[in-house]
């Protein structure tokens, strides 16, 4: 076992890539993830990790090197955020389409205009559908640990898909935190070398990413679907792996104090643990308060979410995002969906919060559960409220 | 793949849809695409070959008397070959089929 060291958690994720001894990093420098890269180019430029480091002139173009990183079965690491994310969209499903494991780390970030840097989810939000095993961290160690997970996950022989680690731009990105550090040795125990079935190999040739008519596409995204929510088994036993490993223990749907709890309060992200100390002061004031925190975001973990939940009155849900001129928030649209066919469900009340790298104090989640109780359940609530605008 | 292509299942599809198969787009009938088609006058052809490479379907081959005709296969009836003949020899045709 590593040392526990005073990190950036940025650092830290790159010095995770090290250990797991990726063979390709191809990457765009953009904030808040730019420290993650640019510590990889310093470990590459210094003898300290074998590797290529592909310096690209567009987040498009790290997405398609990786494509061929990946393809060629080299292990494949990439970073971005915001813009830099949607810059990539599209490479991104073809990524997932031909089944290509790379894993890239998120700092998720606002999406312009107005130009922000800080720490929001629509960045993720507008690539949730691309197919990818999208994995949401609190704190710097679970950016860590998950980071070596995902190489794990991705390059399974029965996942083969890429992932993505989002971590909070700034909130988690930035921050120095206490984080149990890595041996290299004891990594790639851990971590089998990566054994790609289908490398691209002129003795063998094979044609990637090709052309598919009316009469099989439907067949290959149904191939792909399969694909994706069978991954949920082999990323349960990664997480169970891991904990055996290293003692730490990972979730799809986590939960804080939440037996016999009324009210649950379910959140994403960084602002999970503020949202935790908020659920301890309430609860201290004697009120029936827990928090439910969704980690696994694609394949959707709907089985233990309905568990998570069950028997409680009301469920908050508070997004850091916002699906403008739809529901709201995207996870609460998800969460009232996975409910939806259940007879006894909680009454789901969701808030939009923290947009554009705004704090969500304790305060403010106790004053977002006590307006979720009022409006939860009754229907002129509307689909969502927004939180803290000043009106 | 063994199976007619429309009896194809998605578990027969390999991982990512990759295609082991060298050479199997040979077998892709483009020509079903056409809706017009080249027809020759060759008593004008000086036998040049541009039409061929111009072709974007490659699909432009010498005959045994050394003119160049399309492979109706894989001809989509793009008309470049037409546009392109220094001699008028190629004229696009609908395509009745």
């Amino acid at each position: 076992m590593g040392e526990r060291t005073g990190i950036e958690v940025s650092i830290a994720i790159s010095e995770a890539v090290a250990a797991a001894d990726a063979d390709v990093i191809a990457a765009y420098p953009i904030t808040p993830q730019t420290h993650i890269v640019e510590h990889l180019a310093d470990l590459v430029a210094n003898g300290e990790l074998d590797a290529e480091y592909i310096p690209v002139e567009s987040e498009h173009s790290a997405m398609s090197a990786c494509l061929g990183s990946a393809a060629a079965g080299a292990r494949t690491f990439t970073a971005t955020a915001g813009q830099g994310l949607e810059l990539m969209h599209e490479v991104l499903f073809v990524a997932s389409a031909m089944r290509l494991p790379i894993v890239m780390a998120v700092a998720n970030r606002a999406v312009s205009s107005p130009l922000s840097v800080w720490g929001d989810h629509s960045d993720i939000m507008a690539a949730r559908d691309v197919g990818w095993i999208q994995i949401f961290t609190e704190n710097g160690q679970e950016a860590v640990d998950n980071t070596i997970c995902a190489f794990k996950m991705a390059e399974d022989k029965s996942v083969l898909l890429p992932v993505m680690v989002n971590l909070d731009g700034f909130h988690l990105s930035h921050m120095i935190e206490p984080i149990i550090m890595f041996e290299r040795d004891e990594v790639r125990r851990f971590l089998p070398p990566n054994d790609y079935p289908l490398p691209l190999d002129p003795e063998k040739p094979v044609a990637m990413g090709d052309f598919a008519p009316p009469f099989i596409f439907t067949e290959a995204k149904w191939a792909q679907e399969v694909n994706l929510r069978n991954s949920y088994e082999t990323i349960l036993r990664v997480w169970r792996e891991f904990g055996e490993e290293f003692g730490r223990y990972y979730n799809p749907v986590e939960s804080y104090r939440i037996e016999g709890a009324r009210t649950l309060l379910l959140t994403m992200g960084s602002f999970s643990e503020t949202a935790m100390t908020a659920v301890d002061s309430l609860r201290e004031q004697g009120q029936s308060v827990g928090l439910v925190r969704l980690r696994l975001w694609r394949p959707f973990p709907f089985e233990e979410l309905r568990k998570a939940v069950k028997g409680a009155d009301n469920l908050i849900v508070v997004d850091r995002a916002i699906s403008l001129g739809g529901p709201g928030g995207p996870v609460a649209s998800e969460v009232k969906a996975a409910l939806y066919g259940e007879a006894d469900r909680p009454a789901v009340a969701s808030f939009v919060a923290g947009l554009g790298g705004r704090d969500i104090t304790r305060q403010g989640f106790e004053e977002i559960i006590a307006r979720g109780i009022e409006i939860a359940g009754k229907g002129g609530a509307g689909e969502y409220e927004i939180y803290g605008v000043r009106e | 793949m063994s199976k007619p292509d429309n009896e194809l299942t998605w578990r027969d599809l390999e991982i990512g849809g990759i295609v082991s198969t060298p050479g199997n787009t040979r077998l892709y009938r483009s020509g079903d695409w056409r809706s017009q088609k080249p027809e020759y006058e060759f008593s004008r052809c000086i036998k040049c070959g541009l039409c061929a490479l111009y072709c974007p379907e490659a699909c432009i081959g010498k005959n045994d008397e050394g003119y160049f005709t399309a492979d109706l296969f894989y001809c989509k009836g793009c008309g470049i070959c037409a546009r392109e003949c220094p001699v008028y020899v190629i004229s696009m045709a609908e395509e009745a089929e």
